[in-house]
């Protein structure tokens, strides 16, 4: 584990060293140390195995934005800037986050009494012009990811094979899925955990 | 040439929010317990969870697994100062109800009547949504996790504001966040690599 990486869930929520929050982190070690572990294994693991380095940033900024949090997208967005595309794939991106957006959760449950609370949205799929420009294995975990973000209850055995078939394996599956999850994770963490650091802040005032 | 998902139709799937005891399949292939190598078994923890396919599908990514699997030690069950034990499996339970993950609300619906006695209670929150009146302490537990877990999230000052009213203090708010946050990662695994089957 690198020395030299803050602890991304402080650096985001702005939780300053000695604050309320700081002190409230303390006293649980252990999530703030295995919130980090689970960062670095899913961004700087120790072989990055069926899911690339690039893919892993892009499908997490793509996870942040979704979650319209620019701080988050910024920062795992950061290390694709200094692609030799010259931007074409930070734009691309940034295209099909805007295109993505909704409010989930949404979709539909199992059959019986629970479809009265069935709640209708979009399934998103790439445009053409970021399909081409990303590929088909980013393509594919793009509306993968959207699906986990905003219905997934709507998720099937078929949206796996669509993984697949655009040439994911079943680990590098589990690594994407275990990447969009934690991104949805951390969103929270960091979000709830600012809100409860201006409330203090305001109490203390 | 591409890999291929191992789905079964599922005979009589729960279709409701239960306590009951129900199952759960995978849609992908799980590594077999004979494949298991030491680093599985570091990622697994415990090495009783070798004996759950979705533990030895998610094994499949051992770093992960391992820092997810303490993290969720710590948030749930590390309960010697902060929230108790039973406020966390419902901050976990109104997440699951709320994102439609039903078997996870099953297992964490059962362990917040189990640690509360109040079972009638935890069903009223799995029949009826975040509309459930369950008392003030709980309405606002649940109510603060639900905004946590729409996306965007939704949580603002007014459900700390509401929390810190029904008695919660920094610690205690930070649990609440930590459960409803930790079941937004658990609820997208859930179910997006597999589905319930039915209770045996």
């Amino acid at each position: 584990m690198s020395i030299s990486t803050p602890d991304i869930i402080d650096l985001l929520a702005g939780v300053k060293p000695g604050s309320v929050l700081d002190r409230v982190r303390a006293q649980r070690p252990q999530t703030r140390e295995q919130s980090q572990k689970s960062y670095l294994a899913l961004f700087q693991p120790s072989a990055s195995g069926d899911a690339s380095l690039e893919e892993r940033h892009v499908v997490a900024s793509f996870v942040a934005g979704l979650h319209r949090y620019s701080d988050a997208f910024e920062f795992y967005a950061a290390p694709l800037e200094d692609q030799t595309d010259e931007g074409r794939l930070l734009e691309t991106l940034k295209a099909e986050i805007g295109a993505a957006q909704a409010v989930g959760p949404y979709g539909h449950h199992p059959g019986g009494p629970l479809t009265a609370e069935d709640k209708p949205g979009s399934t998103y799929r790439v445009s053409d012009a970021g399909r081409e420009a990303l590929g088909p294995r980013l393509a594919a975990a793009l509306e993968h990811a959207h699906l986990l973000v905003f219905h997934p209850r709507d998720a099937n055995p078929r949206a796996l094979q669509a993984l697949f078939d655009a040439g994911w394996t079943t680990t590098g599956v589990v690594t994407l899925s275990q990447l969009i999850s934690f991104v949805a994770f951390q969103v929270r963490v960091i979000a709830g955990l600012a809100v409860l650091a201006s409330a203090t802040k305001r109490a203390v005032a | 040439m591409a890999e291929n998902i191992i789905a079964v139709p599922v005979q009589n799937p729960p279709a409701v929010f239960t306590q009951e005891e129900i199952g759960w399949t995978p849609w992908i292939e799980p590594l077999s317990e004979g494949e298991l190598t030491e680093r599985h078994y570091a990622g697994l923890v415990e090495e009783a969870r070798a004996k759950s396919a979705y533990f030895r599908l998610l094994v499949r990514d051992p770093e992960v697994l391992e820092a997810r699997t303490k993290l969720d030690k710590d948030v749930f069950y590390n309960t010697r100062t902060g929230l108790p034990r039973v406020e966390r499996e419902l901050a976990a339970t109104a997440a699951s109800r709320f994102n439609g993950c039903i078997y996870c609300a099953s297992v964490h619906s059962r362990l917040a009547a189990h640690h509360s006695r109040r079972k009638q209670d935890v069903q009223r929150l799995l029949d009826d949504g975040s509309e459930a009146d369950l008392g003030e302490r709980w309405n606002a537990l649940v109510a603060a996790s639900v905004a946590l877990t729409a996306t965007p999230p939704v949580f603002d000052n007014s459900h700390v504001e509401r929390l810190s009213a029904a008695g919660l203090d920094e610690l205690e708010i930070a649990d609440v966040i930590h459960g409803a946050a930790f079941f937004n990662w658990a609820n997208r695994l859930m179910l997006s690599l597999g589905e319930p089957t039915p209770a045996q």
